[in-house]
């Protein structure tokens, strides 16, 4: 039997595995998109779990405005050590905004995409932001412009936004249904007004929708960023999956909600929590059968730079900016080899994947026992995204595989320190530890190349089994060792069967 | 007869462009109003623009110096909660 690893290839992956069902199972989640659409995205991190590894994407904060309230966001954050959407370091002008792209491209060729996320909305400062997009659509044609919305004020730009070649729009939608909207945004300013309660949340909804189905029939990529809120809108948002995906988005992520006191943000203060990373994969899970969901988004900053899970923007400060001098012909020369090369190279890896067999089971002693066993989420840290290779300790992320029957899956990252490198001033009283046990939930299995003795000991009580004996592996290997070892064991067998249940 | 900007503002600059006088500028440490410019919207709109669209409690002042998004108005945080929070915050 053959296992297929799946999520990781979008390009060249085919469906595996029967329908099961309003909610399919994880076999078929990775291929719903057509190969045109796969043709666009390929050398997008964002939007390509297989590109995430090699491409890289900036986002300019040249959008302070806001035009709508959220609960999840305060306006007056702005910390250098937190790592969430809308916090940004510094804001930039149009012009600054631009010579940092281009200084950008030139020092990091493995830029693909340029995005505007923020600190506020996009639309909400449509002079700013334009005025960047006009800039790089001449001065740097091959990069992508991406713009990400909470959509209030998109259907009246749409037609502005097409002229700049933008290839894919992201808009927020946390809710089709003005009574959970307004829980969830207490004013808009529109027409001139600020607008409060369930008329707010009216206006908004019908706005995005009138937005998203005019890119739709524009012909531009559009994907639907949803903040995951328990008890606010957590089974709201399977509808809203099942609408947006009618109306034609081609991409869904759902994102847990970042709520602290510490955030200054009306459900940071009022104690709402956030969804625990088991609540929001099978949220996932649940709405991956009807259409792709994005596993692999970091929900980067405003002003992040670099690979995904690598910010840099430290390194590129407007005085570093302003003091380089930049040949851009030569950087936009480098950037298109630099793209040559790597699209061979994944190229030669779909090859060499689709003509080995990754694996082999051994003949079981009951036939139909794979058929029958319970797949296994694997956590595994890793640096290079290709081999188990990173320290226990020293991960500041976990892949998470699901194996079953049907192949090795990616499943998506669990955070180890997500939201705040500042442990002391921003005074966690939890361990980073036990937040990473906690991040962990519903793993069984953590591959590293290296763990401590008290790490051991606490994830094992966790129901979480360390295991360093796979360091250095490539993870798809690794993970179907580890599968068929407990398969082996009798450890998968049906929950029905053995009584076991996972956490 | 105009608005005042304070120090609470966190320049977010939703303000300056919706402002139907300009009377609006950008300065350091925060946003200013040009009180000769200023009408207080009066004639135009129902509300001053700019505190229609400030997401800061408290940051813009009326003729009169009161604020016309008192605490609590915006957020929908109560006092209460906000200073509990905060207290437990510190507390750490």
């Amino acid at each position: 039997m053959e296992l297929k690893v799946i999520g990781q290839n979008p390009i060249g992956a085919t469906r595996v595995g029967p329908d099961s069902g309003p909610c399919r199972g994880s076999q078929d989640r990775a291929n719903s998109l057509s190969e045109h659409i796969q043709r666009r995205i390929q050398d997008h991190p964002c939007y390509s779990e297989e590109a995430h590894h090699h491409f890289a994407r900036m986002h300019v904060a040249v959008a302070p405005a806001c035009n709508i309230q959220c609960h999840y966001c305060n306006r007056k954050y702005d910390c250098a050590n937190e790592s969430r959407p809308g916090v940004v370091s510094a804001l930039l002008t149009p012009e600054q905004a631009v010579k940092k792209t281009l200084v950008v491209g030139a020092a990091i060729p493995q830029l693909s995409v340029l995005g505007i996320a923020g600190p506020g909305d996009p639309l909400a400062n449509p002079e700013r932001t334009f005025a960047t997009f006009r800039e790089l659509a001449r001065k740097a044609p091959d990069l992508k412009l991406c713009v990400s919305t909470n959509g209030l004020a998109l259907s009246q730009h749409v037609d502005e936004l097409v002229k700049y070649n933008i290839g894919h729009v992201t808009i927020t939608i946390n809710c089709v249904d003005p009574n959970i909207g307004a829980k969830i945004y207490p004013w808009i300013f529109w027409n001139n007004r600020r607008i409060r309660g369930r008329k707010a949340a009216e206006i908004l909804i019908e706005q995005q929708q009138r937005g998203l189905e005019m890119l739709v029939e524009r012909g531009v990529l559009v994907k639907i960023n949803s903040v995951m809120i328990p008890g606010v809108n957590d089974e709201h948002l399977k509808e809203v999956n099942r609408i947006v995906k009618q109306k034609g988005a081609f991409l869904h992520n759902i994102m847990p909600l970042i709520a602290r006191p510490e955030h200054g943000t009306f459900y940071g203060i009022m104690g709402q929590r956030e969804p625990s990373a088991e609540e929001l994969r099978a949220l996932q899970e649940t709405c991956a059968g009807d259409m792709r969901v994005m596993r692999h988004c970091h929900q980067c900053r405003s002003d992040a730079v670099g690979l995904l899970g690598q910010d840099r923007s430290a390194e590129f400060g407007m005085n570093t900016v302003d003091s380089l001098k930049v040949d851009y012909e030569a950087a936009a020369a480098r950037r298109a080899a630099v793209r040559v090369a790597i699209r061979q190279e994944l190229e030669k890896q779909h090859a060499a994947k689709s003509n080995s067999t990754l694996v082999s089971f051994t003949p079981l002693r009951h036939p139909g026992a794979v058929a029958t066993a319970r797949p296994l989420l694997v956590a595994l840290a890793s640096k290079s995204g290709r081999l188990i290779d990173e320290h226990f300790g020293h991960a500041r992320e976990f892949l998470v595989y699901e194996v079953s029957a049907a192949g090795v899956h990616f499943f998506g990252r669990r955070a180890a320190d997500r939201y705040c490198a500042g442990l002391d001033s921003c005074g966690e009283t939890e361990t980073v530890l036990g937040k990473t046990i906690r991040a962990l939930q519903g793993c069984e299995v953590l591959l590293c190349a290296k763990i401590g003795i008290e790490p051991w000991e606490k994830l094992e009580s966790a129901g979480i089994q360390p295991n360093s004996e796979h360091a250095l592996e490539p993870i798809e290997d690794a993970v179907t060792a580890v599968y068929q070892e407990w398969l082996a064991s009798g450890r998968l067998a049906p929950l029905s069967a053995s009584g076991q249940t996972r956490a | 007869m105009a608005v005042k900007i304070i120090a609470s503002c966190v320049n977010c600059w939703a303000c300056l462009p919706v402002c139907p006088a300009q009377a609006i500028y950008e300065a350091k440490p925060h946003f200013l109003v040009d009180a000769s410019k200023c009408t207080e919207c009066v004639g135009e709109y129902a509300d001053p623009q700019c505190a229609s669209i400030c997401p800061v409690e408290g940051a813009i002042l009326d003729s009169r110096g009161e604020s016309i998004n008192p605490p609590g108005s915006l957020t929908g945080i109560a006092l209460e909660k906000m200073a509990e929070a905060l207290a437990e915050i510190h507390a750490r």
